[in-house]
């Protein structure tokens, strides 16, 4: 009985790790998954027994642990992924969600989708190959997308016999790649994906290797400071009026943190309308809450009767972010059809919304080079460009390498609906 | 004071999220609940999204008429509770209308009817999102779902058109006569949503709880015996102690042999079938074969 509370208790302690994946068909990036899963223990026993008679079937010597996460039929017969997926484990510290992205086919789409809510990401390097193209355009677009952590995965050890010097080699020729990248924390380990080396447990055939394995890393690793706990930032998502006899009057702005604590009794500034008024209470389902902080979904109540509604923005008098129209993006193309001169837009912010044109294309970015292209300003499908938007209206933004959430937009074919352009603000 | 969440605590603020950009993104929005513990979940985390406002949507029941008594009792209770509308989507009106043929035989199913009722509710009530309890884990084919995903004005999902769904930006925007399918609780795994029960104290159907029932051996697992159900020949129903893990129409779900009397146990229970290890294998074995054998005498 004591044992069933101690891993009750410790379920309801864990944290959330998010994390990215992308490597290509070959670098052993479903296997990889495939390793944390089961070495994890998060597999299924009747999982694995099908997996282990696919792979008898295709005569592998091996149980294809690839064949763990390629899901839809399609893929298995190509033996590709294409799309971004899901997948989930958990270890009696962390529970994990994986956005496992292909790493060729609409890569770009795919992995700036994937990275967009992730706290590290785990680049695969094959040994034998070093830094290819690839990597680097992994690298980049994590880089770009401000994940807080990488995790560089040396991977197929076995395959060179476990030589340090192999292992060295790579590291360097990374670190000197990395050095135009904007990531704080960069780690290396060399594994077998395939024989579980450094994975999940520890490999005697590494006895030059001191650092940790890959899984005490994701376990570790202090994801704390990841979210902004500075900048004061509440979107108003909808307004909450029960008008109900207990709560008659009750007017409460319904939304997420996106930055910062906020406590009753705080001074606030709601923008646009530049009211200013005090917290008077953070509500919730399980009572009032004494401080709230990002991400958490909340209702607040002001002291002041005054008009707020969805797209307004709740922040502090002495610490506000900028009302623009004209808004600096590094944009992504996710659709496959490229812009349209002159072509309108909507644009989501938070919970904001506007329209708005594409005025300039000022450069397109070579994401296996890292280099601007100033000469051709066509933008395609998968292509990352800095662009200016002129808005309709303002929207209240901070640089998305200081608040992920409202320093984001994407773009809305206004014809389609789709979802043509992710962008991140550069002010 | 520690700034961050747990993982539940997360997946709570995010399934909110998502709840309340329904509500402000659509007009006409639903929850669709099966009396299931995902549902179940899904309402528990509405209530607290729109608190202290009532729930602003309607519960859609599609029901194939092949219920557990137990599931009614529970959903009109909860539907009293909560002070909101229920609308059932009937898979006997369906059949009566001649929308629908039902299946005959012995593993006759309404399961596969209720499709053609939910769309057909969905057009009656002009619903535009419908909010769902599905989650990524439970199957290959939805990891890759979305949290807002998009159905064509046949109702079709196009697995290969779907829009991106980055950062915390959801896109509803649709053009007439299309909707959407809202699953708040995609990143919820089996292991959540019952520690999410236990933690939260959320009521749920007795039936999920071990108790003792008159059931048959079909199909790989105990099905209950229902007036719904033909038994074969060579059937011979038994009394067992089981539970259900899923709750669906009764002609098809079948319970596992269990004594978790406690949702405690049932945690426990769940996380220890996560928990099996490749050198356990021949307990699980010896547990299967064991199975064969009660199989054999109840057929033979």
């Amino acid at each position: 009985m004591d044992t069933n509370n101690t891993e009750t208790n410790s379920y309801l302690d864990m944290e959330l790790l998010r994390f990215t994946t992308a490597g290509s068909v070959d670098d052993g990036k479903s296997t990889l998954i495939g390793r944390l899963l089961y070495d994890s223990k998060s597999i299924f026993e009747d999982q694995i027994e099908a997996v282990q008679e696919s792979s008898d079937k295709r005569g592998l010597e091996h149980v294809d642990l690839s064949l763990l996460t390629d899901g839809l039929k399609d893929e298995r017969e190509q033996g590709i992924t294409i799309d971004v997926a899901y997948r989930y484990f958990a270890t009696p510290k962390r529970k994990f969600i994986i956005a496992d992205t292909p790493g060729h086919i609409q890569y770009t789409r795919n992995m700036v989708t994937g990275a967009s809510t992730s706290n590290l990401a785990l680049i695969l390097v094959d040994v034998r190959h070093g830094v290819i193209e690839q990597t680097c355009r992994h690298s980049f677009i994590a880089s770009l997308l401000q994940i807080p952590h990488l995790i560089v995965c040396v991977n197929k050890m076995d395959l060179v016999d476990y030589s340090e010097e192999a292992y060295n080699k790579v590291v360097d020729q990374y670190k000197s790649f990395a050095s135009k990248l904007d990531v704080n924390d960069i780690r290396f380990v060399p594994i077998s994906a395939l024989h579980g080396d450094n994975v999940v447990n520890r490999s005697e055939k590494t006895p030059w290797y001191g650092g940790e394995t890959l899984m005490h890393t994701l376990e570790n690793i202090h994801i704390g400071s990841d979210e902004n706990h500075i900048d004061c930032r509440f979107p108003v998502q909808t307004v909450i009026r029960p008008h109900s006899d207990e709560y008659h009057d009750y007017r409460g702005y319904a939304g997420r943190i996106a930055g910062g604590i906020f406590k009753p009794g705080d001074e606030v500034v709601v923008m646009p309308s530049g009211f200013e008024s005090k917290i008077k209470s953070i509500d919730t389902y399980d009572g009032p809450l004494k401080e709230a902080f990002a991400p958490m979904s909340v209702t607040m109540t002001l002291e002041d009767d005054i008009d707020v509604g969805r797209g307004d923005m709740i922040v502090r008098p002495n610490n506000q972010p900028v009302a623009t129209q004209d808004l600096g993006v590094m944009l992504c193309w996710l659709n496959q059809r490229g812009p349209i001169p002159g072509a309108k837009y909507t644009v989501k912010h938070t919970s904001n919304e506007a329209r708005c044109i594409i005025k300039d294309i000022l450069y397109k970015v070579d994401i296996n080079t890292l280099h601007r292209v100033e000469n051709d300003k066509e933008i395609k499908a998968n292509d990352i460009a800095r662009v200016m938007l002129r808005t309709t209206k303002p929207l209240f933004v901070d640089e998305y390498n200081t608040n992920r959430q409202t320093g984001s937009i994407i773009l809305i074919d206004e014809a389609t609906n789709e979802t043509v352009a992710a962008g991140m603000v550069i002010l | 004071m520690k700034y961050s969440l747990t993982h539940l605590k997360e997946l709570e603020a995010e399934s909110i999220f998502v709840m309340r950009e329904v509500y402000a993104q659509f007009e006409n929005p639903a929850i669709l609940f099966s009396g299931g513990k995902d549902s179940i979940v899904l309402t528990h985390l509405a209530r607290k999204a729109f608190w202290p406002a009532k729930i602003p949507f309607p519960l859609v029941h599609i029901d194939t008429g092949h219920n557990f008594p137990e599931t009614m009792k529970f959903r009109d209770d909860l539907i009293k509770e909560l002070g909101v509308k229920l609308i059932v989507g009937s898979v006997q009106e369906s059949i009566d209308q001649g929308r629908v043929r039902e299946e005959s035989g012995k593993n006759a199913s309404r399961n596969a009817l209720q499709t053609t009722s939910l769309l057909d509710c969905i057009e009656k009530n002009n619903f535009d999102a419908c909010m769902g309890g599905a989650r990524r884990d439970e199957e290959k084919a939805r990891a890759k779902e979305r949290f807002f995903s998009h159905r064509d004005d046949f109702g079709q999902w196009d697995p290969k058109n779907q829009r991106p769904e980055l950062w915390n930006l959801f896109n509803g925007k649709k053009n007439m006569g299309e909707n959407f399918r809202v699953f708040p609780i995609s990143n919820w795994t089996e292991m959540d949503v019952w520690q999410y029960i236990l933690h939260e104290n959320i009521a749920i159907p007795s039936l999920y709880i071990a108790h003792e029932r008159e059931v048959i051996w079909r199909n790989n697992s105990w099905l209950p015996v229902s007036e719904h159900i033909q038994l074969g020949p060579n059937e011979v129903p038994e009394t067992k102690m089981i539970r259900f893990r899923t709750l669906g129409d009764i002609t098809i779900t079948g319970g596992v042999e269990s004594t978790a009397d406690t949702l405690a146990k049932i945690v426990e229970e769940v996380a220890s079938a996560r928990q099996t290890e490749r050198g356990n294998r021949a307990d699980d074995k010896r547990g299967e074969t064991a199975m064969e054998d009660r199989k054999k005498q109840g057929y033979f």
